[in-house]
């Protein structure tokens, strides 16, 4: 089993964390990772920056265009990656986009990832039927979990067959929206929660997009196993820089 | 519209060959899906042609003519004849696409409208249709094609859009597709996104290359009647995105016998750096949602394209022309700037014609490749060059 199911096993409702490689600083990947790790986050997700972000809002857009500018490349961060295992336990999930993951080679791109003891990839523009056709047997020989999202929109009839063809969590997007802070649900998201935890899927859900404080924490996991938090994050470092960030995860599990 | 299955054409899966698909994320996959499903069937319906083709009779003015250019045709030794979608309503092909999508739109029950633009040909022909349909219309622009497009910005808030700067990225073209796309993930129950090329996830390629393809529709019974043949020897367009070759192509794409030539923007030259030649600088990738060619860093980041003319200014390439240029059923010729300019010129010169930018490239094959004399060549004009006035005068200190 993977470190993610592993994880997903734990009886606690879960926090992941997201950043973009490459920002602040081209050398920050592993300072961050391994501060994540103490400061008691579950997951983590490493961001591979890309030039046109097409599901992301202002916050991660800038981290990315910021982080490129900064030299960032999928070689570079293979690179800082190749002894991550030796420092640290926690799950590790790539998101990226599907074109840099193309140019490196999926096959190559999925080697890498086994090899360095990735957990998991979040591709949201890689379709999930071009997975199941071109790609899945790839990925589960490499001992990867590919993490979907569904949304409000998202049909019952298409959740179930997203629910079939995850092998860890759903990536339970908040609302129609691309990514980016909120300071509290309404009722219109409170009742989608409720509606898909009554669905009774196979998978653990992990709510993310605007997850930004205690409030929408308590609210989303409620109804879902975990949460995803990414602006929020990005824009704290961006204040308070890399060094430690137990208050800020103290902060959204407990207040 | 769309007659008889045809191997250039879209599949049932919505590829041209191993390009196009809906590279997209599940925030948009309802809208497109929703697209996707009823588009044919729209299009099909008896009303919504004999609206389509009202408006495109008596709002936008088609037929276009096709302008058989004796002068032209004299100086280079073949029977050139022009097609004017510089004539229309708004000035460029651009409308064909937009009367099509906003009777779609409304079909679907939307009541919100938002496109993306570069120079603002596509903005003004939106904001246009949306004007006429009363449909609230918000168009995302580059910060700086703002700025160097101040006319059309106007002209987009005379015909009372709004038009919203895209300050991401490098601020232009690429950019404000983006942020349309994000507009769409934010509205996804009320908005419908007029794209205005022959890109983006399927089935916006085919949807638009259907539209625009009243063109080589026309130009099979105006070449009868003028030349007693429905196929000329060759069709030769600009593509940027590629929407006025696709129309240019449509019924033409599985005659072989006749010759398609694709004209794109070499800028400074291939190699300068500066240039929009896709076909030549891309490979393999995926842009707004679609699998085509694009121009991108070694690593899959997506460069900024350049070229003179901001309608060609595009770093992909419509799946359906990656797949013209994979098979070789079409030729890619890239021409320059100066090449360009000169073209137009002698146009104006020589026709009393003033081309687009975007349009003098095609014109510029004439001196690049010879033809026989009893070549019956159709040049797609798919522009005026009113827009391009500045342009022109800079660089010819007029």
């Amino acid at each position: 089993m993977n470190r993610i199911n592993q994880k997903l096993q734990e009886n606690k409702k879960l926090i992941s964390i997201y950043f973009t490689a490459g920002y602040p600083e081209i050398d920050d990947t592993v300072t961050i990772i391994q501060n994540l790790e103490k400061s008691g986050a579950d997951i983590i997700e490493i961001g591979l920056p890309f030039s046109d972000p097409l599901a992301d809002g202002p916050t991660i857009q800038a981290s990315s265009t910021q982080a490129l500018k900064n030299g960032m490349t999928t070689e570079l961060l293979f690179r800082q990656l190749e002894s991550i295992r030796k420092t640290v336990n926690i799950p590790l999930i790539i998101m990226g986009y599907f074109n840099p993951i193309m140019q490196y080679g999926v096959e190559a791109f999925c080697k890498k990832c086994r090899e360095i003891g990735i957990d998991g990839l979040i591709i949201p523009d890689l379709p999930i039927d071009v997975y199941e056709e071109q790609y899945q047997t790839l990925f589960e020989s490499n001992n990867l979990s590919n993490i979907f999202l569904i949304t409000p929109q998202t049909s019952t009839e298409r959740i179930h067959y997203i629910d079939a063809m995850s092998t860890s969590f759903i990536y339970m997007v908040s609302s129609a929206s691309t990514t980016g802070a909120q300071s509290g649900f309404g009722n219109e998201q409170k009742y989608y929660f409720k509606r898909i935890s009554e669905m009774k899927l196979n998978s653990p859900l992990i709510v993310g997009f605007g997850i930004s404080n205690h409030e929408t924490f308590t609210q989303a996991t409620e109804y879902a196993n975990g949460v995803i938090v990414g602006s929020a994050f990005i824009n704290h470092i961006k204040k308070n820089g890399i060094d430690n960030f137990k208050k800020f995860i103290v902060n959204i599990l407990n207040k | 519209m769309k007659d008889l299955k045809m191997s250039y054409h879209v599949n049932k899966k919505g590829y041209y060959g191993e390009f196009g698909g809906a590279y997209i994320p599940e925030m948009l996959y309802p809208n497109v899906e929703e697209l996707r499903l009823n588009y044919q069937k729209i299009m099909e319906e008896p009303d919504f042609k004999s609206e389509f083709q009202q408006l495109l009779k008596n709002y936008v003015g088609r037929p276009s003519p096709l302008y058989f250019a004796k002068r032209l045709s004299e100086k280079y030794q073949a029977k050139i004849y022009l097609k004017r979608e510089d004539l229309n309503h708004t000035g460029a092909h651009k409308i064909n696409n937009t009367i099509g999508q906003i009777l779609m739109a409304k079909r679907l029950g939307k009541t919100r409208i938002i496109a993306e633009t570069g120079a603002g040909q596509h903005g003004v022909a939106t904001a246009t249709v949306c004007a006429l349909m009363d449909i609230q219309c918000i168009v995302y622009m580059g910060e700086i094609d703002i700025k160097r497009q101040a006319p059309n910005v106007a002209r987009m808030k005379m015909l009372g859009a709004e038009v919203r700067p895209a300050t991401s990225g490098s601020k232009t073209l690429k950019d404000a597709t983006n942020e349309a796309i994000r507009d769409w993930i934010n509205n996804p129950s009320d908005t419908h996104y007029i794209i205005g090329s022959v890109v983006g996830p399927h089935p916006y390629p085919d949807m638009v290359a259907q539209f625009q393809s009243v063109i080589s529709e026309e130009i099979q019974w105006q070449l009868q009647e003028q030349e007693g043949t429905n196929k000329p020897n060759y069709v030769i367009a600009c593509v940027g995105g590629g929407s006025n070759a696709a129309g240019a192509y449509y019924h033409f794409l599985d005659d072989e016998s006749v010759n398609l030539i694709a004209v794109e923007a070499a800028g400074l030259g291939i190699k300068s750096g500066k240039s929009a030649a896709t076909s030549a600088l891309g490979n393999e990738g995926i842009i707004h949602g679609s699998k085509t060619l694009l121009m991108q860093t070694k690593d899959g980041q997506i460069t900024e394209p350049y070229s003179i003319s901001a309608g060609l200014d595009y770093p992909g390439v419509g799946p359906m022309h990656a797949h013209l240029f994979q098979t070789k059923r079409a030729e890619f010729i890239a021409i320059s700037d100066d090449e360009a300019m000169n073209a137009g010129l002698e146009l104006c010169k020589m026709e009393g014609i003033i081309p687009a930018i975007e349009s003098s490239h095609a014109f510029a094959v004439l001196k690049k490749k010879p033809f026989k004399p009893d070549d019956i060549i159709v040049i797609n004009l798919s522009g005026r060059g009113d827009k391009d006035l500045e342009t022109y005068i800079n660089h010819f200190n007029l």
